[in-house]
């Protein structure tokens, strides 16, 4: 009855026509950004769990991601994928997950400047939830590895407690959440080799460049 | 079980919510609402058990929103002595003549929350159903009654 009732085809027609804002009517697409945001009264009644944003930098898109710890992941978009790193946020750490931009203005500006070659450490809060145990250990040892200088896997496999466990010390500094904040990128092969790193070897050379002063980014 | 990211929630259904509650309760309330809705659907998701109809779920929230903010609105209203069915918080809002969602909101909380549903979302009765917690012909008898009731009301 009512598909053809010519009331209810007035009440959607007329709910079309309403001023309901430019994300409510037929005509205009869905528009997120004309909604009310959530993630800022989600913050303050203790709900948001994960923070996320992304970054368009001079070395790739990233997406960062923090909980009320710290940052707990940085991650090479084109990598790592948005949406496969969102549903591991979601279910190691908790499905209360909103892009929240604000939340993360300070790894953001952190990011950039060392980026520019302004910067040469890190002052941000880290959650370091996302790893445990060799890995975890062997990822506080590359941490320690000061800017414009590298070290090797045997090296930090060394640290972590295991000097025989370079190629575990190699799968832990791939499955780094923090890549750039905790620098796996200054991780390097006993012989002088390149290695491996997530987000391609480009971006593992183009890193040491910055910190060797000899970037040419943009260029 | 896992729960996809609250984000991708918002983001599939944000805008759907928002018209709802815009039809139910009127622009002036929804945003209100609207965080309302997504901050109660954000502190039960993480012990949600059933994620197979999320979009049902969180209309079901938004829908409560709605009707608990309707029967607030008019408790409050009473005292100022208006006639109850003008008195929601939408009532307040300016209505044009003609204003057919204006009459809507003039309609008990359970009609207007179906109507919405039904001509804004263009849901079925089986969602109205499931969304309001109802049975199927109980949603048909809440769309019929409110378009019963409006149709006496926007010939006047």
């Amino acid at each position: 009855m009512t598909e053809s009732d010519p009331l209810g085809r007035a009440l959607t027609d007329a709910a079309c026509r309403e001023p309901l804002g430019p994300a409510l009517t037929g005509a205009a697409p869905p528009d997120r950004a004309a909604l009310p945001d959530v993630s800022a009264r989600a913050a303050s009644a203790g709900l948001l769990d994960v923070a996320y944003a992304e970054l368009d930098s001079a070395v790739g898109r990233l997406l960062l991601a923090a909980t009320p710890r710290g940052l707990v992941r940085v991650a090479w978009v084109d990598f790592s994928g948005e949406d496969a790193v969102l549903a591991a946020l979601a279910e190691k750490v908790s499905p209360r997950v909103l892009a929240a931009p604000r939340r993360l203005d300070e790894p953001r500006r952190e990011l950039e400047e060392y980026l520019a070659g302004g910067r040469r450490r890190f002052e941000l809060a880290l959650d370091w939830r996302l790893v445990r145990g060799f890995g975890r250990r062997v990822l506080e040892a590359t941490a320690q590895v000061p800017y414009g200088s590298v070290s090797t896997y045997k090296q930090v496999a060394r640290e972590a407690g295991n000097e025989r466990a370079s190629r575990a010390a190699g799968n832990a500094l791939g499955a780094n959440p923090l890549p750039i904040v905790v620098p796996c990128h200054r991780i390097l092969h006993s012989t002088g080799g390149l290695g491996g790193y997530t987000g391609g070897l480009e971006r593992k050379r183009m890193l040491l460049q910055i910190e060797s002063g000899q970037a040419t980014l943009g260029a | 079980m896992t729960l996809p990211p609250f984000q991708k929630l918002i983001d599939a259904h944000g805008p759907d919510v928002h018209r709802l509650l815009v039809a139910s309760v009127g622009r002036l309330d929804a945003d209100d609402c609207y965080q309302e809705t997504w901050l109660a659907a954000l502190r039960a998701y993480p012990r949600l058990r059933d994620s197979s109809n999320l979009r049902s779920w969180i209309l079901t929230v938004a829908s409560r929103k709605a009707i608990d903010h309707v029967r607030r609105g008019r408790r409050q209203a009473i005292p100022v002595g208006e006639a109850p069915e003008r008195a929601g918080p939408a009532a307040a809002a300016p209505v044009d003549d003609g204003n057919l969602w204006g009459l809507v909101r003039a309609l008990p909380p359970k009609q207007r929350n179906a109507l919405a549903l039904r001509f804004v979302l263009d849901a079925g009765y089986d969602e109205i159903s499931a969304v309001m917690g109802t049975s199927e012909p109980a949603a048909r008898r809440n769309v019929h009654e409110g378009l019963k009731r409006l149709r006496t009301e926007y010939r006047r």
